[in-house]
């Protein structure tokens, strides 16, 4: 009896300790190591993302961390998976672990719905370049997420029918749109590019080029600037090229994309550099005869790039176990053995900078043009990005909506722009933001 | 004095109440409960201080009716009335006229093939409305469309061509069930009414015209009531249409606006007060229709 109950208070004593040791990880511990999550027992994280292959990259950290078991559940990807997390969040059950793209941080933030992971990522600033490591703190002094691929964009063109159509590769956006009057004029069924209205991603990247600052922040307010001259500038000149009738308006990404890509009908593609894996599941037949360059400049000599999506992994608030999974998201992201594995598995673009080193081989579908990933490293460089605001999703919305609409009455795309600078400002005045004049 | 009261409703004590909780529970938990619900989200909204990062800056405050004025007062929640009510048009109209033709023509005493006629028109209601739009997608699409090859030459996505194209594929996948309704009528009617008709030498036209009609327009009634409800909630075409074509916008329709404010702009307060403008409207029009033809359909004084 004695020595029961003796065990009984012993136990009592033990589970106490154990649930102050957790419970003190959880809120202060700078850096979570092994033994403390192992003192925790072992804890499963759930972890949305569409990154391809990712739960073959998860199967190699679960085997060596059986005390943080994570949970692949794979996303449909971009806008929807950014509206099913912030709806969980609300609803108070998110996965612990997300992959949020670098535009829709800021709308996660302001919702409450990401941990500032400040405390556990203190070495980690270390592993990746200023530019990005700015989009996951939005020019705070928090860490609301950890970067996993960047998207630096470039232009992707068909060398075979550049060479056909006798076209330079475009140096600057006046030579791009010379070569698209010409090509269209030799073939009228065939177009140098098209403009899509349902990509905003891609349109923002050709702004940053262009130098815009969509969003900033002054002191405790925002600035809004989506129509400032750089983005009148990009708009208009796409705007003149479609209504020229050089320029195709079909969107992205639909049946009769991939049509005129796989049957030479569309030259170019101004996009990131996770292209190619885009290219050859949509153009399989593409194979080889694509290469890439900078993209056109403003002026010439000029030598400036923008981003098209990328993303991050973010933990929610609302994890019991941010310790465990900040822990994750660090290795998933800076690990050599990880970023090989996102190379090598899951196509992407890794943001560390340690990540050049797994880029070896050229990607497949390139194998024409084996020097892709140094090509890829000196265009990077040259990418600038902007601050995203906090309601993105309004923005790039309105952006649909909009070139929708410019698209069919043939009206301004200056105009268009307008609309989405109104729009913002609208939402973000009725939900209270301070902005700045 | 207990043996002298009459026995009735009073008599049975508790029992009524017993067999009437399933569905009190039901309808208060699954119905009730988040309409009420919805209506307390539609008096809110959210309120942010400052940039709006960082904990505890954004908050959930008392709006009072502002999201009822602004969801009224909003030119794209009517403009979206409007195209749902073209569309409903030529949906209402085409769909339950091929319905009523069909299942008068099934029912019909010279009919052949009767039996593979009414499963073949009714299989399209087995596909689902996004598989059936894609499917048609592929079809507008100009440069996949096989109606190319063939010589025509329409472009089926553009502005003006937009709504007949997405009617055609709710009228596609609803004809098939709605005949089946009207015909599943006809078969109950005695066929010793068309004797009686013959005899009096009326044709088969002067049958379908004069007594299965007006026989069965209770039943038409309620496909009716059944088609202006799914034409209000139409939302799968132009959702599963919209990647394909420049011509839809976010806020085609008006359950596509209450879409896109919750889950797209993050707004649930207001996208709570549209759908319940929404509601209102629907049950206005189903009712209302129902009021107009109810004397015709069911001899009500």
């Amino acid at each position: 009896m004695r020595s029961g109950r003796l065990a009984v208070a012993g136990a009592a004593v033990l589970a106490l300790a154990l649930s102050a040791g957790c419970s003190s990880g959880s809120q202060e511990s700078a850096a979570p190591t092994a033994a403390q999550t192992s003192a925790a027992g072992p804890v499963t994280l759930t972890y949305w993302s569409w990154v391809p292959n990712m739960d073959k990259i998860v199967a190699v950290w679960n085997k060596a961390h059986p005390d943080i078991q994570v949970n692949v559940s794979k996303q449909a990807g971009g806008d929807d998976a950014a509206a099913k997390f912030l709806t969980a969040a609300k609803a108070g059950n998110p996965p612990d672990l997300i992959q949020a793209e670098y535009q829709m941080l800021p709308s996660f933030v302001a919702a409450d719905a990401v941990a500032d992971l400040t405390s556990g990522t203190a070495q980690v600033k270390g592993e990746f370049g200023e530019g990005v490591w700015g989009l996951v703190t939005l020019g705070t002094d928090a860490v609301y997420a950890i970067p996993q691929d960047s998207g630096p964009m470039m232009l992707y063109y068909r060398k075979d029918l550049f060479e056909k159509f006798g076209v330079e590769v475009p140096k600057t956006w006046d030579e791009y749109a010379e070569a698209a009057r010409a090509v269209h004029k030799a073939d009228p069924k065939v177009y140098l590019g098209t403009f899509s209205s349902k990509d905003p991603g891609s349109f923002a990247g050709l702004a940053q080029q262009a130098g815009a600052q969509w969003w900033s922040i002054q002191g405790e307010s925002w600035k809004v600037a989506i129509d400032d001259a750089a983005t009148k500038k990009v708009a208009d000149y796409w705007g003149g090229l479609v209504k020229e009738g050089v320029i195709d308006d079909q969107p992205y990404f639909t049946p009769e994309w991939n049509k005129a890509l796989n049957d030479g009908t569309l030259l170019t593609w101004p996009s990131a550099v996770w292209g190619p894996g885009v290219l050859s599941s949509n153009a399989p037949k593409g194979k080889g005869k694509w290469e890439i360059a900078p993209l056109p400049q403003w002026s010439a000599g000029e030598n400036a790039t923008g981003f098209w999506g990328g993303s991050s992994t973010a933990v929610a608030q609302k994890s019991p176990n941010q310790a465990a999974a900040t822990q994750f998201a660090t290795w998933l992201n800076t690990d050599p053995e990880a970023l090989s594995l996102l190379v090598t598995e899951g196509a992407v673009y890794p943001a560390a900078t340690k990540g050049g080193a797994a880029l070896t081989s050229a990607p497949d579908y390139f194998s024409n043009q084996p020097d892709f990933w140094q090509q890829t490293a000196a265009i990077s460089a040259t990418a600038r990005g902007f601050t995203f605001g906090p309601d993105v999703n309004v923005t790039y919305n309105a952006f649909k909506d909009a070139f929708d609409k410019a698209l069919q009455n043939g009206s301004s795309f200056s105009d268009a722009v307008g609309v989405m600078q109104e729009t913002t400002v609208a939402d973000m005045q009725k939900s209270g933001f301070q902005l700045a004049r | 004095m207990r043996a002298h009261r009459p026995s009735g409703a009073r008599g049975a004590g508790a029992a009524p109440y017993l067999f009437l909780a399933p569905a009190v529970v039901l309808f208060t938990l699954f119905t009730a409960v988040p309409i009420v619900y919805t209506a307390y989200l539609s008096l809110r909204r959210t309120k942010v201080s400052g940039l709006g990062l960082g904990r505890g800056a954004r908050r959930e405050v008392f709006a009072g009716l502002d999201n009822y004025s602004a969801a009224l007062g909003d030119g794209e929640l009517w403009a979206g009335w409007l195209r749902v009510l073209g569309y409903g048009a030529i949906v209402l109209t085409v769909m339950l006229g091929l319905a009523l033709l069909f299942a008068l023509l099934l029912d019909s005493a010279h009919v052949r093939l009767a039996r593979f006629s009414r499963i073949a028109l009714f299989l399209p209601y087995a596909v689902p409305g996004v598989v059936a739009t894609l499917l048609w997608g592929f079809l507008y699409l100009p440069s996949v469309t096989p109606l190319r090859d063939l010589g025509v030459d329409v472009v089926l996505l553009g502005p003006g061509t937009v709504t007949f194209s997405m009617a055609n594929i709710a009228i596609w996948g609803g004809t098939g069930f709605n005949m089946l309704v009207l015909y599943t009528a006809l078969r109950a009617v005695p066929r010793t009414y068309y004797e009686a008709a013959r005899i009096d030498g009326a044709s088969e036209r002067h049958i379908a015209l004069r007594i299965k009609i007006p026989i069965l327009m209770p039943a038409i009634i309620l496909t009716t009531v059944f088609s202006v409800i799914a034409t209000i909630q139409v939302f799968t075409e132009p959702t599963a249409l919209r990647p394909l074509t420049n011509t839809i916008s976010s806020t085609w329709s008006p359950l596509m606006k209450v879409y896109r404010d919750a889950f797209v702009n993050g707004d649930l307060y207001s996208a709570a007060a549209t759908s319940i403008v929404i509601a209102a409207i629907s049950l206005v029009l189903s009712f209302g229709f129902l009021r107009v033809v109810r004397d015709r359909a069911f001899q009500e004084g």
